[in-house]
């Protein structure tokens, strides 16, 4: 239970009051008022808040209560989770046993069959019984599509009510409490300034507090006027969605069924009414059975006993027990102690292998072959193979050093960022998503980020840095071996997540569920998680809202095309892995060729370095001018580009064009194209 | 006549109230199933006549839990007294660890008493059972009537108890002497376990073998 959701910090307006108060009620009497009580709105409006609240006052002011708060994703991977080990009923009595049930995202019930039977009668003991529960979803009941049409009902049962979007004077309230929270000072106006920008939901309103919070960092004086500039709200074209259904859709919960005669009270009657006087009874058959107990301690052999006594034990752990047995049938003693001994260490290196075998695929957890002393070597077979299968998520690249990025002021916002997150991970800016054009060196500064954390903790974290389009690669690999449980694991179990270019899970729904379940699951347990994309969110319109809201929430900062004093130092620095000791104004000649990326900073570097060794000559600026702005075609710049650089104004054409990667220079001959398909 | 089964851990045993009509062998068990603890009672299966008379048998199951890691039940029966039920007597006696044999203790009854045990030494002949190797208590019940319709235990040993097997006065109505005769019997059942170990567990393999 997260003790940062309550109710003295949710702040209420007239769209969300509703739901508050009947959070309240809930809260203070669970299962009299509303049950249960369904909370929906679009995604970032707080219902996480108002259940985790929920939760919190009820414990509050009930110590005793048993709560159960988590996600439906959670729920149904313990379900499946019961079901392989064979525990279902450990499962049902958990749950069965609940005083108040939060369940988070149950729009995830869509087409879980199997989850909405169990739901349907764990809804139903719960509710017999005068149980709270509480869910939150994306939608009204109704709108979840594929669920069976009695669950519904009960769904939409008690009240249903849904946030909307908060007016301008809550907004204030939330970016007031939020800064205050943060130990930030804004000049007057800024925070209101900020809260007439329309952003869609109240995550990507903090994550552009964040931004005003890190540009006041650097040493910025957030004024009024720069606000909208700093937080790119010019582009933000989506406006607060407004209420779906303006008025709370209330259905009477049913009335409570009269209070069952306790039936305690009657069987006591009857067994009173008995008339023996129990004590001496109870007495009388204790001596008697106690005396049978001796007799059988007697009587019976005591080898058999022993044996006897650890079948019982192992079988009771759920240990097949043959050997045992199979001794126990033998006409003489065998060597009893030699065979348990040997039977408990079996059964110790069998735990051992189960252990081994969870941590990389919690769906082997209770297979039958760890409970089986004589199938060892099954066992052991089984987790060799798991192991085999289960490599750790790849890990950032060595080759980006923090040390070797180097820092201007186009990217200084970013690297300030990726320094606060080595500092405390997983606390100040979570997520952090970094977006520039291409080339601009997101990558290395991610990898940095991702090397700084282990180098910071020791080698003791676990840092996974993928690429979007291999996360994806490898959930369809995993889908096709069955392994996505395993695969899934990988990823919750990793202590900061990197994912480079995530704009490519772009029309991937099943990436796209899963990397929401693991982004929650990280950012629940106060794990990193680092993205890097083209562009901001806001403008990763492909993806899910509820990714895009979650990606805005943390800080998302931008890296712009170097500066010149940027591209001078990376020139420096280029130059001198290339060899060139005499640098004298060839630097600085150099570094007033406007450039967009990194990538062709270095490109530029590679081709003078070329030239003067084609040319013979010792690389000078002079060197560098004349082949840079000489006459003399080259093929590796367009003209138009070279005559813009030439008259040391800003390129002509976009940017797009001057991407060495990105245009074809050499078309094939078109006269020889045509005369080869005359013939 | 598997007693103990070491695979399955288990005690059964199978004790049958045998003696003549209006004996006393149903009140024994319903003394008993009124004494046991709520958790540990099975049904008690009662087949009566209108005049609750036993019809057929009796039949209680007694859990008596683990004992030294062995599921103790004990099933207890009982027989229809009256003669002509010779057949149910029969078919009630087969399987039988241990017989108590509940008498009479008026003197008008002993002609029946002596009856019943001729009848139950015949029936375990037939079931190709040795009389003497089962365990067999007797039971004086009707202690508590006035003496002078009453035989001494010293002349109902001497008539009926001519095996000298452990013999218990009682009054079964009101549970004199009940549990000291279910004892007697439970440890000359238990007792055979060890004498006969190896029979036992060549009964364990047939059982199992089934």
């Amino acid at each position: 239970m997260d003790g940062r959701f309550r109710f003295d910090n949710f702040v209420v307006g007239s769209a969300n009051r509703l739901a508050v108060a009947a959070g309240r009620a809930v809260a203070e009497a669970p299962g009299a008022a509303y049950n249960p009580l369904f909370i929906y709105s679009s995604s970032g409006l707080g219902k996480t808040h108002l259940i985790g609240a929920i939760a919190h006052q009820a414990l509050q002011l009930q110590s005793g209560l048993r709560v159960e708060y988590l996600s439906l994703d959670d729920f149904v991977a313990q379900l499946h989770a019961s079901i392989s080990a064979g525990q279902t009923d450990a499962f049902k009595q958990r749950y069965q046993g609940v005083d108040l049930l939060l369940l988070d995202d149950v729009q995830f019930l869509t087409g879980q069959r199997e989850t909405q039977s169990e739901m349907l009668r764990l809804f139903n003991v719960l509710q017999g019984g005068g149980r709270q529960i509480v869910m939150a979803s994306d939608r009204p009941p109704g709108e979840i599509a594929d669920v069976d049409e009695r669950l519904v009902t009960r769904l939409a049962g008690g009240l249903v009510v849904d946030i909307g979007a908060p007016d301008f004077e809550t907004r204030v309230a939330i970016l007031r409490n939020k800064s205050a929270e943060r130990g930030a000072q804004f000049r007057q106006g800024v925070l209101e300034e900020l809260a007439t920008i329309p952003f869609a939901n109240i995550r990507e309103l903090q994550g552009a507090l964040n931004r005003l919070i890190a540009h006041q960092g650097l040493g910025e004086d957030v004024v009024v006027e720069r606000v909208r500039e700093i937080v790119g709200a010019d582009t933000v074209a989506r406006a607060m969605t407004p209420l779906r259904n303006a008025a709370a859709r209330a259905t009477p919960s049913l009335p409570s069924p009269p209070p069952a005669p306790a039936p305690a009270t009657v069987a006591a009657a009857t067994a009173n009414g008995g008339g023996a006087a129990p004590a001496i009874a109870s007495s009388e058959f204790a001596s008697f059975l106690s005396d049978i107990a001796v007799a059988v301690a007697q009587h019976v052999e005591p080898w058999k006993m022993r044996l006897a006594e650890a079948s019982a034990h192992w079988a009771g752990e759920g240990y097949r027990v043959e050997v045992i047995d199979r001794a126990l049938r033998l006409p003489q003693a065998p060597n009893v102690e030699g065979l348990l001994d040997t039977f408990a260490a079996a059964v110790e290196h069998l735990k051992t292998l189960e252990q081994e075998a969870v941590a990389v695929d919690p769906a082997l957890g209770g297979d039958e072959v760890f409970r089986d002393p004589q199938r060892v070597t099954e066992a052991e077979a089984l987790v060799e193979r798991a192991l085999a299968g289960n490599t750790p998520p790849p890990g950032p690249s060595p080759a980006f050093a923090r040390h070797a990025y180097e820092v201007g002021p186009s990217n200084q916002l970013a690297v300030n960022a990726a320094d606060a997150v080595v500092a405390e991970p997983g606390t100040r800016y979570n997520p952090l998503f970094v977006h520039g054009p291409s080339g601009t060196g997101k990558t290395h500064l991610v990898n940095a980020i991702g090397n700084e954390l282990i180098d910071a903790s020791g080698g003791a974290l676990t840092v996974s840095c993928v690429g979007a389009q291999t996360f994806v690669d490898e959930l369809i690999a995993a889908l096709q071996d069955g392994t996505v449980e395993r695969w899934r694991t990988r990823y919750r179990s990793t202590d900061a997540l990197i994912i480079d270019d995530v704009h490519f899970v772009a029309g991937k729904e099943r990436t796209q569920d899963e990397l929401f379940h693991v982004f929650n699951a990280l950012h629940d347990a106060g794990k990193q998680i680092i993205l890097t994309s083209d562009r901001p969110p806001k403008e990763l319109g492909e993806l899910e809202a509820r990714l895009r809201s979650r990606f805005a929430g943390g800080l998302v900062v931008e890296v712009h095309p170097p500066d010149r004093a940027l591209r001078a130092k990376l020139y420096a620095r280029h130059l001198a892995q290339a060899g060139v000791s005499e640098m004298d104004g060839l630097v600085d000649q150099l570094a007033e060729q406007e450039a967009t990326s990194v990538r062709e900073v270095m490109g530029l570097v590679h081709r003078v370095v070329a030239a003067a060794e084609v040319a013979g000559v010792q690389l000078t600026a002079e060197f560098a001018r004349s082949e840079l702005h000489g006459t003399v075609g080259t093929p590796l710049a367009p003209p138009a580009a070279r005559a813009a650089a030439a008259e040391g104004g800003l390129p002509a054409l976009d940017p797009f064009f001057l991407d060495g990667e990105k245009v074809v220079w050499d078309w094939p001959d078109v006269g020889g194209r045509a005369i080869e398909e005359l013939r | 006549m598997s007693l103990v089964n070491y695979s399955t851990r288990e005690i059964t045993c199978k004790i049958v109230y045998y003696g003549p009509g209006r004996s006393g062998k149903t009140s024994n068990l319903h003394y008993i199933y009124g004494q046991v603890p709520e958790d540990r009672k099975g049904k008690m299966v009662s087949l009566a006549t209108q005049t609750d008379r036993t019809l057929f048998f009796d039949f209680l199951p007694l859990d008596l839990g683990t004992i030294s890691g062995f599921t103790t039940k004990f099933q207890l029966y009982t027989v229809p007294g009256q003669v002509y039920y010779q057949t149910t007597r029969k078919l009630v006696l087969q399987g039988a660890d241990g017989v108590v044999f509940v008498a009479d203790s008026q003197a008008r009854q002993l002609e029946e008493n002596v009856e019943s045990m001729q009848d139950l030494h015949a029936n375990l002949a037939e079931h190709g059972v040795d009389a003497r190797a089962v365990p067999l208590v007797i039971q004086y019940n009707k202690q508590d009537l006035p003496r002078d319709l009453i035989l001494g235990t010293d002349e109902l040993d001497d008539a009926l108890n001519f095996r000298n097997v452990p013999s218990f006065p009682a009054d079964a109505l009101h549970g004199m002497g009940v549990f000291e005769t279910l004892r007697g019997i439970s440890e000359l059942v238990l007792k055979r376990l060890s004498a006969g170990s190896s029979s036992a567990a060549a009964a364990g393999a047939l059982t199992t073998a089934r």
